[in-house]
């Protein structure tokens, strides 16, 4: 989402995601919550951490971004490998190199055994949080105000400040916004596979980044179907041909596709005027 | 008369250098020995990725891939057919340079329609399909990488290949090809329209790139007489990228710079690291690239060169 | 745009200068202190001195927890010898070099631990990939390499100066073959590895040829990358196949995951692996669905030997975690480097090389290690069950 407003690439955005399951495995210990598996300790893990990587999310910003809006583009994408360096070796000093065990907020339950078919409580949880969420930022970029002065950044910075909106506060809470997704989203994949450790990040924020370009840059339900091609050919591949060349596979996939479609699934083509 | 002089003058610097290696080389410690030839090894990557992502202005992300390709080829030759004779391996580095050359021109030729971030995750995905490749292929060690690669590449080697590299990519600059990239990274449209065939010259770029890419991947196998593919992962090309934007996209002498100071950082960090018996090495060199960045927002030289500088200006013949 | 440039120009010429003076300070300080060293060998003779051992190791990167705990461990072995004395009279001192787990940075921290600090020996490393970069600088140089944990048999194949204190994977790969084949009597198995670790291809490899061999047949092969989340595609197809035993050999980091989702998918049989497995982690990770695994591994902590037991207590009581085997493996290596030093002759490479050539039942805490003419360690195994979130030791196989 960041990614499509700003056009940036932000490679720092697994590393939130690191920080976030960080938080909530902290805070879980902070709340001594650790022997009471319920949904009102998961919410308030959730919370807390949503919290925290709102904050880091707007620090990295102000920090990072802001004074680089103007610069070439490629000189935020290396200030944000940068900023994922700094945040994976500062986890590495601060939380130990080891993986830590997630605790257990949440009972897994059987809900449904449908044959060789089972429904966790877990993926309950993740669908309906993941739902909620996807919900909630689509009626904020579609419905509110703030959603249409974020399309309106989105599709000229310069535009919309002449017309006398705040871009920095946007763009700043577009990225608190992000941050604190990502927050969500390390603490929901904790709880399922409970060992985070500071390098979980670098692989996720590749794939998420290839998701988002799959689907067509700055676009919801593309980056939610090219999220889908992505898992979905992994696994099928791992499953029924090679695992040993699974990524291999899903890359050539991706290439094909970005041949076939040159601007993913959704993109908008601009036809370049001079 | 004035190019045939900064030709002369050009060459016999390089003569000179040369000489003063040959000298050095067996005067200086193992140590500083072994990152002066890693730091000529970058040169040769950063210089071939600025090549690609700063003169022709396509962003990518797959340079390991190339060097990859290099290493592989190159390594396996020296290992199974030919043998550590110095003839031999001046071939080996060419044939594996050609190879990583080769693979660039069949991934350019379809992909470099792709444009910016497209075309950015389009060589992510190639590099890291090169390395799953490897990783399986058991006749080349497998994950389990290919030792005993002789040890050929010495200081005079990579010096020879980083000059003879430079040299290659200032005359490619100053030629037509040169003026054909930049305008291309400039308004690619307005190049169309002037009558520059961009795909030609894209894949001209990426090609040469990736040949020298493959250069400096046989280089780095004969150095270390070792490698697996997880030595050549996604870090890697960022690795190369970080260099070229430090030094400046687009500057010769930017990417040369930051290539040397990129590869003695870590080491000129070493003994605060044991002073302190905490490993912040890695903190303080990315805390310093975010930091050169904010300031130096276009890198360390910019577009310029290192003798469009008034301090320079002696070198200089105008 | 004048101000830019002058900016840049000092820029330049700092790190310029910079580069200059530090390629200065190598050169001098190389030296200086090849004179200083030659002098102090010769003062060793007669004043109480340091002995400088070096190590290379991962303390950054995605390795860094093995490279810790092997660290700790050294120190720990260097710290108890210095207690009683140290070494003929002189105190040892560990000088330990990250390489952010890369075999190029390895290659250089080698070469700088060896002509810059003048390290009479080097410990380390624990990836094989990290070990076959270093060995041929410590080969050229003559200077002995004790690697902690490589378990590919090319590591020691590189040179004399080359030992090892670990298993390699042709002996530990067989040891759980013939357990599942002769003891657990199962014959048909799925192999689940690490594509991207050398060890975990090295053990799967000589675990089917032996299971081959005695009879056994592998019914399926799949594979994951070390750092993997989900594994459910991979452990379908393993389902699908209806293996008797799954061989996983990996890292604990991965297979507490992996165990954790078999049993959500519902395979109940046994799963195995190697030393690899060895962590208090892999119980905090894999929870109940450890329960049952086998795995070979240097020794049980459980083992009533009170010198295991010692050296169990002492690093919990330094560094707050039960010791995994790369612990284990970095602290016999620190013992049996000390004990070489006690019985060579000097401490030239050559000197040290020749002592630890001769090696031979050394108590350590991963058996009693006797070096082979090959620089590899003769040692049993031992098959460990986890039972109640605890390691049983169920059998020892000593090396045929």
């Amino acid at each position: 989402m960041v990614f499509g407003i700003l056009k940036l690439i932000n490679f720092a955005h697994g590393d939130v995601y690191m920080i976030g399951a960080f938080v909530g495995y902290y805070a879980a210990r902070f709340f001594g919550l650790l022997h009471e598996p319920s949904i009102s300790s998961f919410g308030i893990v959730l919370i807390s951490s949503m919290f925290i990587c709102a904050f880091l999310g707007f620090l990295i910003e102000r920090i990072a971004y802001r004074p680089l809006r103007s610069a070439p583009r490629i000189t935020s994408l290396i200030t944000a490998i940068g900023i994922s360096l700094f945040l994976e070796y500062c986890a590495q000093l601060i939380f130990g190199p080891d993986p830590k065990v997630f605790p257990q907020i949440l009972n897994s339950v059987n809900l449904v055994q449908w044959g060789e078919v089972a429904l966790n409580s877990y993926h309950v949880l993740i669908f309906s949080v993941s739902f909620i969420l996807m919900v909630l930022l689509r009626f904020l970029v579609l419905k509110t105000k703030y959603g249409q002065a974020m399309r309106a950044v989105s599709e000229d910075v310069k535009v919309a400040n002449l017309l006398g909106l705040p871009t920095n506060t946007i763009i700043s809470l577009t990225f608190i916004m992000g941050a604190a997704l990502a927050g969500a989203a390390g603490v929901l994949v904790g709880t399922v596979y409970p060992r985070i450790d500071p390098l979980m990040g670098i692989v996720p924020g590749i794939k998420a980044f290839s998701a988002a370009v799959i689907g067509g840059i700055g676009n919801f339900p593309g980056a939610v179907l090219g999220g889908l091609i992505m898992g979905l050919s992994e696994e099928m591949v791992a499953a029924y041909w090679s695992s040993s060349y699974r990524d291999a596979i899903a890359f050539a996939f991706l290439i094909i596709i970005l041949l076939v479609k040159p601007s993913g699934f959704f993109g908008k083509y601009h036809p370049e005027k001079v | 008369m004035w190019t045939y002089l900064k030709r002369q003058q050009a060459y016999l610097i390089l003569g000179v250098f040369l000489v003063v290696l040959s000298f050095i080389h067996t005067h200086i410690s193992p140590y500083l020995r072994q990152l002066l030839i890693l730091s000529g090894i970058n040169i040769i990557l950063a210089n071939g990725l600025n090549l690609i992502s700063g003169i022709t202005g396509q962003l990518s992300l797959g340079h390991a891939g190339f060097m990859a390709i290099g290493a592989y080829a190159s390594a396996y030759l020296s290992v199974f057919v030919t043998g550590p004779e110095s003839f031999a391996f001046l071939l080996n580095i060419l044939a594996g340079g050609c190879l990583a050359g080769f693979f660039g021109f069949i991934l350019g030729l379809p992909t470099l329609r792709l444009k910016g971030d497209y075309l950015a995750i389009v060589t992510l995905g190639f590099s890291e399909m090169i390395r799953v490749i490897l990783l399986n292929m058991d006749s080349v060690g497998g994950a389990r990488g290919l030792p005993q690669i002789p040890h050929n590449t010495d200081l005079i080697w990579t010096a020879g290949a980083v000059g003879l590299s430079l040299i290659f990519i200032y005359r490619m600059m100053k030629s037509y090809i040169g003026r054909a990239f930049l305008a291309i990274r400039e308004n690619e449209l307005a190049a169309q329209s002037c009558g520059i065939n961009i795909t030609k010259y894209k894949v001209i770029s990426f090609t040469s790139g990736a040949f020298l890419a493959g250069i400096a991947g046989a280089l780095f196998a004969h150095q270390l007489s070792y490698i697996n593919p997880s030595i050549f992962g996604f870090i890697k090309s960022f690795e190369i990228l970080i260099m070229i934007v430090l030094g400046g996209l687009g500057s010769l002498s930017g990417a040369t710079l930051a290539a040397i100071i990129l590869t003695f950082l870590p080491e000129a960090l070493r003994p605060l690291q044991q002073i302190t018996q905490i490993d912040f090495r890695m903190i303080i060199y990315s805390s310093l690239l975010i930091v050169m960045m904010l300031t130096r927002p276009s890198g360390l030289l910019g577009k310029r060169e290192l003798w469009d500088f008034k301090i320079f200006g002696a070198f200089r013949r105008s | 745009m004048r101000r830019n440039m002058t900016v840049a120009t000092i820029l330049t010429n700092v790190f310029v200068s910079l580069i200059f003076v530090f390629s200065l300070g190598c050169t001098k300080k190389q030296q200086q202190s090849s004179e200083t060293s030659k002098k102090s060998s010769q003062q060793n003779l007669e004043t109480n001195d340091t002995i400088l051992i070096g190590a290379v190791l991962s303390l950054t990167g995605p390795e860094a927890t093995f490279g810790i705990s092997t660290k700790n461990a050294i120190e720990l072995s260097f710290e108890q010898k210095n207690k009683e004395g140290g070494v003929l009279g002189k105190k040892l001192k560990l000088i330990t070099l990250d390489n952010q787990s890369k075999p190029e940075e390895s290659a250089i921290a080698i070469t700088k631990l060896i002509t810059q600090d003048n390290v009479v020996a080097v410990l380390g490393e624990v990836a094989s990939s990290r070990s076959i970069a270093m060995a041929p600088i410590a080969q050229s140089n003559k200077i002995p390499m004790l690697s902690t944990a490589s378990t590919n048999p090319k590591v020691t194949e590189l040179g004399d100066f080359i030992f090892r204190t670990s298993f390699i994977d042709p002996f530990q790969g067989p040891v759980l073959a013939r357990f599942v084949f002769e003891n657990l009597k199962m014959k048909k198995v799925a192999i689940f590895k690490d594509v991207k670790n050398d060890y975990s291809i090295g053990l799967s490899q000589f675990f089917k040829e032996k299971f081959v061999e005695l009879g056994g047949q592998i019914i399926s092969e799949q594979s994951y990358s070390a750092g993997d989340m989900d594994f459910k595609a991979q452990l379908t197809a393993i389902r699908s196949a209806k293996p008797e035993f799954v061989y996983l050999p990996g890292y604990y980091t991965d297979v507490g995951l992996i165990l954790r989702q078999a049993r959500e998918l519902g395979i109940k049989v046994p799963f195995g692996g190697g030393d690899g497995w060895d962590s208090p982690k892999l119980f905090e990770i894999g929870g109940k669905a450890t329960e049952g695994g086998y795995f070979s591994n240097h020794y049980s902590p459980e083992a009533e030997d009170p010198f295991v037991q010692s050296f169990v207590k002492e690093y919990e009581a330094k560094y707050g975690t039960v010791p995994d085997a790369l612990a284990a493996l970095g602290y016999d290596s620190g013992i049996i480097m000390i004990e070489a030093l006690k019985n060579s002759k000097s401490l030239a490479g050559t000197d040290i090389r020749d002592a630890l050539a001769k090696t031979s039942k050394i108590k350590g805490v991963t058996g009693i290690i006797t070096f082979n003419s090959q620089r590899n360690p003769i040692k049993s195994a031992v098959i460990i069950k986890i039972e109640d979130g605890k390691q049983k030791y169920v059998t020892t196989i000593d090396p045929s």
